[in-house]
């Protein structure tokens, strides 16, 4: 194969990916858009293997399908409710190879063309740096926040004196390093290099707490994406460039949603420590009223219109089959059911949307904040399941919480509001909710599955 | 054509990178917000697109460490690639309009 030709077949092959995410502007066309994301991975791949240079078939069929029956088992099995956790473990494999392709290249660079007379070219020392320090921060960051999220390992923040300078200190000797590293191309001082960027990885991912999950994915989601361009630059492959930088501004673009959703800058999330301080929650017992399954079931049915706002409580509990169950019992009952999804509910972008859908809830019935946030002043029932904050009125009212200029779901405008909470501790934030008090508030306590089910049987 | 060969492939790279950031901001932003969970999975599978860098490096015969690193990266981008596609398409298939 000519190199004009492997390049143009390449160049197919980013075209492919690009429509792949494309398709994703709606679930009709979604399907069609993976079947595209799969074929240009097939160009990209066949186009290798048909390289000169390409000779031991073996060992690479071995890799691929080895790993290919892995990932395949995995994907069928895994939990849509442990989806955060997989993306994470996935982010890192990304990080993880990047590495070892950088690696490969400083010890062979002869087969990737970089080298001059047994010298690096200064401009692929410079590459291979990026990618390098990239690919691993990747590495080691993304399995911190599996870790967090598969609760092997604590969501709170851990801070320690010191640890933004020291943190800094420890990106500048990085940054050295590779400049070193770009004058002599000694591999001592690239190991070196790697391992600090490993433990940087580590380093900027722990002080960041549980709820900001859904921006550190979104971040790492877009450093795999830089990676990836990173390498690309070292083989001089446009489908790697392009690839990187659709997967880089892809996380960025939702890191910076995800942080619009909770009036968050990009740098304080960065930054954590968000979420661990002892907060000043006023313990006193406030009037509320509390029902059982069978108010909420009465309430329900004498309804018009239900829109239910779920969180992450609700896939906690697994609770959105039972949920699927009450709205299809309050349908044939001809009360009109929605479900709104607040831009941070759930662990990950998007988390509830796919929760709902696994439950056979159709999208057409799921609203997007900004959809729906008015037409809950015309419904009669709010249904809370598993959510807090994201319905704090306070984030409107107190300008000094935590939460303050944070997007909410406008709940307390509906005529009924029916909570389904396991007490009245207040959320993530840490703030007390005063829609619990409201007089047109039922608080219906319990574990989330549990009492939808009770509903349901009372429906 | 003998007159345009003077352009250095590093400019001809950024030149592709600076277009497909434009691109992917574009497309990006043009997807719904119900499908941010399987742009996540899918971006992660096509940026395993690095196998061709480690196919390359564990493609020759001869090979050392370079080549036992490259085939340890063949893996774990097929488990991205195969993973990441499937997932995504299990999560795709869940998405029905009302009947």
């Amino acid at each position: 194969m000519t190199a004009n030709l492997a390049a143009i077949l390449y160049l197919i092959a980013g075209v492919c990916f690009i429509m792949a995410l494309r398709g994703l502007s709606s679930p009709a066309s979604s399907r069609i858009g993976n079947i595209f994301g799969i074929a240009g991975m097939v160009i990209a791949v066949g186009t290798t293997l048909a390289q000169p240079g390409v000779e031991d078939y073996l060992w690479l069929v071995i890799g691929i399908a080895a790993g290919g029956l892995v990932g395949t088992v995995i994907a069928l099995r895994i939990k849509m409710t442990a989806m955060p956790q997989l993306v994470a473990a996935f982010h890192s494999l990304v990080g993880l190879a990047a590495v070892l392709v950088a690696g490969s290249a400083l010890l062979a660079p002869e087969v990737f063309h970089i080298a001059v007379e047994g010298d690096i070219r200064l401009i692929s020392r410079i590459e291979l740096s990026i990618g390098m320090v990239i690919g691993a921060m990747t590495f080691t960051g993304s399995i911190i926040a599996f870790l967090k999220l598969q609760e092997l390992m604590s969501g709170a923040p851990l801070v320690f004196a010191g640890q933004r300078p020291f943190n800094l200190i420890v990106a500048l000797i990085i940054i050295a390093l590779a400049a070193i590293f770009c004058v002599d191309q000694s591999p001592t001082i690239f190991w070196i290099m790697t391992a600090l960027a490993l433990v940087f990885g580590v380093l900027i991912i722990i002080p960041i707490g549980g709820a900001d999950m859904p921006v550190v994915i979104s971040m790492l989601n877009s450093y795999s994406g830089w990676a990836a361009a990173g390498i690309g630059f070292t083989l001089d492959n446009t489908v790697l460039i392009i690839v990187g930088a659709l997967v880089g501004s892809s996380g960025a673009i939702l890191s910076y949603i995800m942080c619009k959703g909770m009036n968050r800058s990009f740098i304080s999330v960065i930054l954590g420590g968000f979420g661990g301080e002892d907060l000043k929650v006023d313990k006193s017992e406030k009037p509320h009223k509390a029902g059982s399954a069978d108010d909420g079931a009465f309430i329900l049915s004498n309804a018009g219109s239900v829109i239910i706002v779920p969180g992450y409580g609700l896939a906690v509990a697994q609770a959105q089959h039972a949920v699927r169950e009450m709205a299809d019992e309050l349908g044939k009952k001809g009360v009109r059911v929605r479900y709104a999804i607040h831009p941070v509910a759930g662990r990950m972008p998007g988390h509830m949307n796919v929760l709902l859908a696994e439950a056979n809830v159709p999208y057409d019935e799921v609203f997007e904040l900004d959809e729906i946030n008015s037409d809950l002043a015309s419904t009669d029932v709010a249904f809370v399941i598993g959510a807090n904050d994201v319905v704090n009125p306070v984030a409107k009212t107190d300008p000094q919480s935590a939460i303050a200029g944070m997007p909410i779901l406008d709940v307390e405008n509906a005529k009924t509001v029916l909570f389904v909470k396991r007490s009245l501790s207040p959320g993530y934030a840490g703030i007390d909710n005063p829609v619990f008090y409201n007089p047109n508030t039922m608080m219906l306590f319990g574990d989330a599955k549990k009492m939808v089910e009770a509903i349901v049987k009372a429906l | 054509m003998e007159h345009v060969v003077d352009i250095h492939p590093l400019v001809i790279a950024v030149t592709v990178f600076v277009l497909a950031v434009f691109v992917g901001y574009y497309v990006v932003w043009s997807v719904t917000p119900a499908l941010h969970t399987p742009l996540m999975s899918v971006t992660n599978a096509i940026s395993s697109v690095v196998i061709v860098g480690a196919l390359l490096a564990a493609a020759p015969m001869e090979g050392g460490t370079a080549k036992i690193l490259g085939g340890i990266a063949v893996g774990l981008a097929a488990v991205n690639i195969f993973g990441g596609f499937t997932v995504t398409q299990r999560m795709l298939q869940m998405y029905k309009k009302k009947k």
